[in-house]
């Protein structure tokens, strides 16, 4: 019955080459991949692109933003070209990732920082630029606070609803901040940065850690509020500098890149007495300010074509120095000895535990 | 009796209530032109808005400045040969040639500032001039050179000028410098071949939307090679000759929910059968394209169905009755009549399948892809990726860029329906 119709034949030829197409074997790459930290990947794009500017021979690399547990997940996934040669981290690798990665065979891993960043509360130019410390952050935007923000107090759910009932010189309208999704890496750097440490200037929140476990105080003092007071306002940094511009009351938290880039319309909150500026970021004064890391698998260097120029390209002066392209994206470059180290791992691929 | 008296009193309620239906009609009317015109005033402002951000995106600000193709520069060793001309310092040569035009200017910080004011692709732009035509060395010419994208944004009008003089990320200088440009008739807006026929960049006056163009195509091409014949076959088979049991119901029911699935669970299995056990090359429009026919498949079956079922049965006696076989009934008399259903529920899933992003993020094509892909194996990302990776990029440039995409896109879209249709049209006929 099949048979009488030609057509028929005809579709199943076509269906047979889609098919068969599934057959193909992995062929050797010839293009570095890399994946990891959305945060990173303004300034690993930049790079491949110039690497591939200057280097005719290699083809530009595929740069994928996966987040930088993500990135880590499918970097220690194994050696061998289906497997990233590069992940890029908004935060160090964990012991657990670097036994994770031993156990699949990824034993020699070459750890490059890059820089600084540094994340930011920002409001709109038509407010008034805000004043504050760690210790109200916290008090604003934690899910329980202990009671009357005083020391010692029980710790009950966050009952602040403007921002001057925490404090007289902070400003008396609503607490509302837009700031990134848990799914984020800022997300994580603005918990454990700002939120940890204002959460431990009262002692008795810091004394949890000791006396019930790190876990207890991880729910403490990570926890963000829930009742509409902070909202999660997307991976889309461009859309809460559009929200804050239409809503002055408002505040935004995101990297200091955007804050840059988008100086004339919003400004950042002076955070314990310190401005987020290029040079307090760059002299770690500024206290809600994280390193970023990109990590190289050895066993690749040689294998895939180009990760050693690539790195070259990445620590060189032009590219990470205080007036190199990465600074006009927003990297804040570290000091010169620094600088210096880790041009050094890259160029001698040293490995972790080296 | 009085036998008058009901006819009268009938013609009245009639008279009565048919002002009440006639104005319930147009009343109705009413509500549907509304809607119609809420419709449309809806997409006229969504229209407006894509166009109006992005039109001036197929634009970029160009600086005419004299540049020395100085030999020295280029060919410093003096070979000629094309090798070590590609490795010329062709960045200097873009500065000099912006110092040169204000010979005024000293010091390092001013003379940063100034070079900054023309793209970092103003070099490759002069390569390029030298690859095509090595007699340029040696000699002056005037050269329209790529502006940077705060130049561009200013020249626009997105930055905004301060009081004091500067404008955003344009500092005094630069501001003073481009309004002596302007006035020398040195900056104008060419059409921006670059973003039509390059690939993405990280510089926004560079970003191109070609790579992601052909990336789309790439993957349209599979998932259409893989979801038409498998829908069709399918559909005729479950149409025309399964027996009616508890099996094909099964299967039925199944292709319906499986119509209904979320596409990012196709991104999973994807992830886990495609690239996991398959092992294809991630980032790439075979998977990607793979992907999305699975997930435009259920849509493609459902839609040929109907249209098959809507074919009239006597189109099948008849064929019957002059003694053609099943195959023949199918093939030569119901699938043809049953195409223009079928071609519609294919353009369907297909549009759906192209403005698809989140499948595409479980299997790496959510990527920064500067080459243009050639073929189904190279990593390649799509448009509506490419849209959602420009609105996330801080550079302000970025947002006339992410508009004009959008714009690439429709016409993408358009252009497929008619194609679409036009074939509809050819196979359209009437009983």
């Amino acid at each position: 019955m099949l048979k009488a119709s030609p057509t028929w034949g005809r579709i199943l030829i076509i269906v047979g080459l889609a098919v068969g197409a599934f057959a193909s074997p992995a062929q050797a790459r010839d293009q570095i991949k890399i994946v990891g930290s959305s945060t990173v990947f303004p300034f690993s794009t930049a790079v491949a692109e110039k690497f591939a500017r200057s280097y005719r021979k290699f083809k530009a690399p595929v740069v994928e933003s996966t987040g930088s547990g993500g990135g880590l997940k499918l970097f220690c996934a194994g050696l061998g070209v289906r497997h990233p040669d590069i992940t890029n981290a908004s935060r160090r690798i964990k012991t657990s990732e670097i036994k994770r990665c031993a156990k699949n065979g990824v034993t020699k891993i070459i750890e490059i920082k890059i820089g600084y960043d540094g994340i930011v509360l920002a409001n709109s130019k038509k407010s008034a630029q805000m004043k504050i410390s760690l210790r109200h952050l916290y008090l604003a935007l934690a899910k329980v606070v202990p009671e009357g923000g005083k020391e010692g107090g029980k710790l009950v759910p966050n009952p602040y609803k403007r921002w001057s009932q925490i404090d007289p010189s902070l400003p008396n309208v609503r607490i509302e901040v837009l700031g990134p999704p848990p799914t984020s890496g800022t997300r994580d750097a603005f918990v454990e940065l700002a939120m940890e440490n204002g959460c431990k200037t009262f002692a008795h929140l810091n004394a949890i850690k000791k006396r019930e476990g790190k876990r207890k105080f991880k729910a403490v003092c990570h926890g963000i509020r829930e009742d509409g007071h902070w909202i999660d306002a997307g991976e889309n940094d461009n859309l809460i500098v559009q929200k804050l511009e239409a809503n002055p009351n408002a505040f935004g938290v995101f990297g200091y890149g955007f804050l840059d880039q988008n100086d004339d319309k919003v400004q950042g909150a002076i955070v314990g007495g310190t401005s987020p500026t290029f040079e307090n970021i760059a002299a770690q004064k500024y206290p809600v300010s994280r390193s970023m890391y990109f990590y190289v698998k050895k066993a690749h260097v040689g294998r895939i074509p180009g990760i050693k120029e690539y790195l070259a390209e990445f620590t060189s002066e032009k590219a990470w120095g205080p007036d190199g392209y990465l600074g006009e994206k927003g990297l804040i470059p570290m000091p010169k000895a620094e600088r210096a180290r880790f041009r050094n791992a890259g160029k001698k691929l040293q490995t972790l535990r080296d | 009796m009085n036998n008058d008296q009901p006819a009268i009193s009938i013609a009245d309620t009639v008279a009565k209530g048919l002002r009440r239906r006639r104005a319930a009609e147009i009343r109705l009317r009413i509500y549907g032109i509304a809607a119609i015109s809420f419709v449309l005033m809806a997409l006229v402002v969504l229209l407006g808005s894509i166009v109006s951000k992005g039109i001036s995106a197929f634009q970029q600000t160009h600086i005419a400045v004299l540049v020395n193709f100085d030999r020295e520069k280029i060919d410093p060793a003096g070979s000629g040969k094309i090798e070590d001309l590609r490795r010329g310092d062709y960045d200097g040569i873009a500065r000099n040639s912006m110092r040169a035009a204000f010979p005024g200017v000293s010091g390092r910080r001013n003379r940063r500032a100034l070079g900054k004011m023309i793209s970092s692709g103003a070099g490759d732009q002069l390569r390029e001039m030298v690859m095509a035509n090595p007699n340029l060395i040696g000699t002056r010419q005037r050269v329209w050179l790529l502006a940077s994208d705060e130049i561009d944004m200013l020249n626009k009008g997105y930055a905004r000028r301060k009081p004091d003089g500067s404008a955003t990320k344009v500092s005094r200088r630069q501001v003073a410098w481009y309004d002596a440009l302007v006035v020398k008739g040195a900056v104008e807006r060419h059409l921006n071949w670059r973003f039509l026929t390059g690939g993405d960049s990280r510089e926004p006056e560079q970003a191109g939307v070609w790579a992601a163009v052909v990336g789309s195509a790439l993957t349209m091409i599979i998932t259409l090679m893989l979801a038409f014949p498998l829908g069709v076959a399918a559909a005729i088979y479950l149409q025309e000759f399964a027996p009616k049991n508890r099996w094909t119901d099964i299967i039925e029911v199944n292709i319906n929910n499986l119509a209904a699935v979320p596409s990012i669970v196709f991104g999973l299995l994807g992830l886990t059968v495609i690239l996991g056990f398959f092992g294809l090359p991630r980032s790439t429009p075979l998977v990607g394209g793979i992907v999305l026919a699975l997930m435009t498949l259920p849509t493609v079956i459902i839609a040929s169905r109907a249209a098959l079922m809507s074919v009239p049965p006597s189109i099948r006696e008849a064929a019957r009755g002059l003694g053609a076989s099943s195959s023949q009934v199918v093939f030569h008399h119901v699938l043809p009549l049953a195409m223009p259903g079928i071609m519609t529920g294919t353009i369907i899933g297909m549009a759906r399948a192209l403005g698809e992003t989140a499948p595409l993020l479980m299997i790496g094509m959510v990527a920064f892809i500067v080459d243009v892909p050639s073929k189904f194996e190279d990593a390649a990302t799509v448009l509506p990726v490419q849209i959602y990776l420009w609105a996330d990029s801080p550079e302000r440039g970025f947002v006339e860029k992410t508009a004009a995409a959008t714009m690439i896109l429709l016409v993408f879209l358009l252009a497929m329906n008619a194609a679409a249709i036009l074939l509809r049209k050819k196979f359209e006929r009437k009983w």
